[in-house]
């Protein structure tokens, strides 16, 4: 079980968040660029043994969405975001 | 190779069984080979065995980070089945079955393959609608599906005591899959590689690949290994959970992410369920081994993970649900768990193409990959030998993705 920071309620139990996945590139605006970029968007994602930038979702909490960094060989998390209030 | 009979194991019983030959020889690592597969799994091996028994390529390495059957292959529930939803996808996997039915006698190795009907349980109509229209596509390609009263899965599961009216989802009834069955995973991966080691395939274990070699005019050309730089102008990926791992080192990004799924067993018990359990409502599947241990596995965790542990909130949730329809196992005491980490594509189909890069083959995005072994195995290696796709496998193409073409699958396996 992880326990994931969140920005507003601290450190949580994993089962009252839903993994949002991997961060990837930004969002391109699909009018603007080519098919093939538009198709990378949506089927490529980081897949590193190490750090991955991910979102999770806090659903069962504040429902605040943010972004930590987390291993995905020792599952511990590197970076979270900062506190809020 | 020896021949494994009755009278092999008679006259070896003589000898206290001290002259067994190995089942596979140990060769040096030439400079060299025709066909480099990475990864000693359930593909890696099929591949290599049918690439010298069907098309006679036999100057072939099989490089294997740790040890034959190490794997996946070793770390899954052994479901094997053909209940798909797509065109594409159910001759491939009736073919399989049906190898698998015949691969003991094939590689001369008991495969201790347990032809034992599946039980959907379902608990939804929507679900119910969906698998009905499952079991008019599986006709086609001659699957049998089935659908069944409550009466009839209580019958064919004396065991499911929960579920009933009053339960908080009662179950509406199930579909019956009587080609699936269960055989044994290391007699696979051991059978495959005995087999292919006779033909003239080697096999290296603990010599794993860091990176993919191209020439210059872009081919592949040969793996760096931990032993050294080895060539090949045929290389074949099939290393489960780290694809991408490996073809990012040639510069190649996949559609692929890879995640944890996990299983455990429990005590062995006298006979109490002679059919595969599936209760994908619920979120657990499954089945009593020979050795009377019930082998259960729920869904996978959710993030990305190269772990092959079991996470404790996964476990309890499988456990959790299972307590809900089979009350009465909550006596049990489980003895082991464990996971391992496989890839999964877009639409939760495989890939097994030629790449972008010459000579570059993937077989990848196993997620329930087990029973696919025998056929992706004869596929894959018919795609090597004659540089083009095999008939069944034609669809599981890299540029699909491309062109947002899926072979959707997804919620066929344990992946939502
Ligand atoms: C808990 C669980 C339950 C499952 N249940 C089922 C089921 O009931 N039915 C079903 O059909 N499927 C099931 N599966 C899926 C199935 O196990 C896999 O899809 C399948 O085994 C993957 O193919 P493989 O056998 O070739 O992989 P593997 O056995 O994982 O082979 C890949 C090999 O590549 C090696 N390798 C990795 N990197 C390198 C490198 N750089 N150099 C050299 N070698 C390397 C690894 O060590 C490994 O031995 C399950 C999986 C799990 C984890
Ligand atoms: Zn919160």
């Amino acid at each position: 079980m992880l326990l994931i920071n969140c920005p507003f309620c601290k450190e949580r139990n994993e089962t009252e968040f839903v993994y949002g996945g991997p961060v990837g590139v930004d969002r391109p605006d699909p009018n603007a660029v080519a098919d093939q970029e538009w198709v990378d968007f949506l089927t490529l994602v980081p897949n590193p043994t190490g750090p991955v930038f991910e979102k999770w979702w806090h659903a069962r909490g504040c429902g605040e969405w943010f972004v930590i960094c987390r291993d995905t060989v020792t599952h511990e998390i590197l970076e979270s975001p900062d506190e809020k209030s | 190779m020896q021949n494994y009979s009755f009278f092999s194991l008679a006259r070896n019983a003589l000898s206290s069984h001290k002259n067994w030959q190995a089942a596979w020889r140990s060769p040096p690592l030439k400079e060299e080979y025709d066909v480099i597969i990475i990864g000693a799994g359930g593909h890696g091996l099929a591949t290599a065995y049918y690439l010298a028994k069907e098309f006679g390529i036999t100057n072939v390495a099989v490089l294997e980070r740790g040890w034959l059957g190490g794997g996946n292959v070793a770390r899954n529930t052994v479901t094997v089945r053909s209940n798909y939803l797509r065109d594409q996808s159910i001759p491939f996997y009736v073919k399989s079955v049906s190898l698998y039915e015949g691969l003991t006698k094939e590689l001369n190795f008991n495969m201790m393959h347990s032809k034992r009907t599946m039980v959907d349980v379902v608990h939804n109509y929507p679900k119910m609608r969906d698998l009905r229209r499952r079991q008019l596509t599986m006709d086609i390609y001659n699957s049998t599906y089935e659908q069944i009263t409550v009466e009839k899965v209580r019958q064919l599961i004396p065991a499911l005591t929960g579920g009933g009216p009053g339960s908080r989802l009662p179950i509406i009834g199930g579909m019956v899959h009587k080609d699936a069955g269960v055989n044994r995973h290391d007699a696979v991966a051991w059978g495959y590689a005995r087999a292919a080691d006779s033909l003239g395939v080697e096999m290296h274990q603990k010599t794993g690949v860091t990176a993919l070699l191209r020439a210059s005019n872009g081919d592949i050309q040969g793996v760096e290994t931990n032993k050294g730089v080895v060539k090949a102008k045929k290389v074949v990926v099939a290393v489960s959970g780290h694809t991408t791992t490996l073809t990012e080192t040639a510069g190649l990004k996949l559609p692929l992410r890879t995640m944890n799924l996990t299983a455990f067993v429990s005590e062995p018990i006298k006979p109490i369920v002679d059919v595969i359990v599936n209760c994908s409502d619920l979120g657990f599947y499954f089945s009593q081994s020979d050795k009377g241990e019930l082998v259960i596995g729920g869904a996978p965790d959710s993030a990305q993970s190269f772990r092959r542990d079991i996470k404790q909130h996964v476990f309890e949730d499988t456990v959790g649900a299972m307590l809900e329809l089979f009350p009465s196992f909550k006596k049990l005491k489980l003895l082991r768990q464990w996971g391992g980490h496989l890839d999964i594509t877009p639409d939760a189909s495989p890939i097994m193409d030629e790449t972008s890069v010459p000579g570059l083959y993937v077989t990848a995005g196993w997620w329930g990959g087990y029973k696919a072994i025998p056929a992706g195995g004869l596929t894959m290696a018919h795609h090597v030998a004659k540089n083009m796709p095999h008939p069944l496998m034609e669809a599981f193409t890299c540029n699909r993705f491309k062109n947002l073409d899926y072979i959707l699958e997804t919620g066929t396996t344990t992946a939502r």
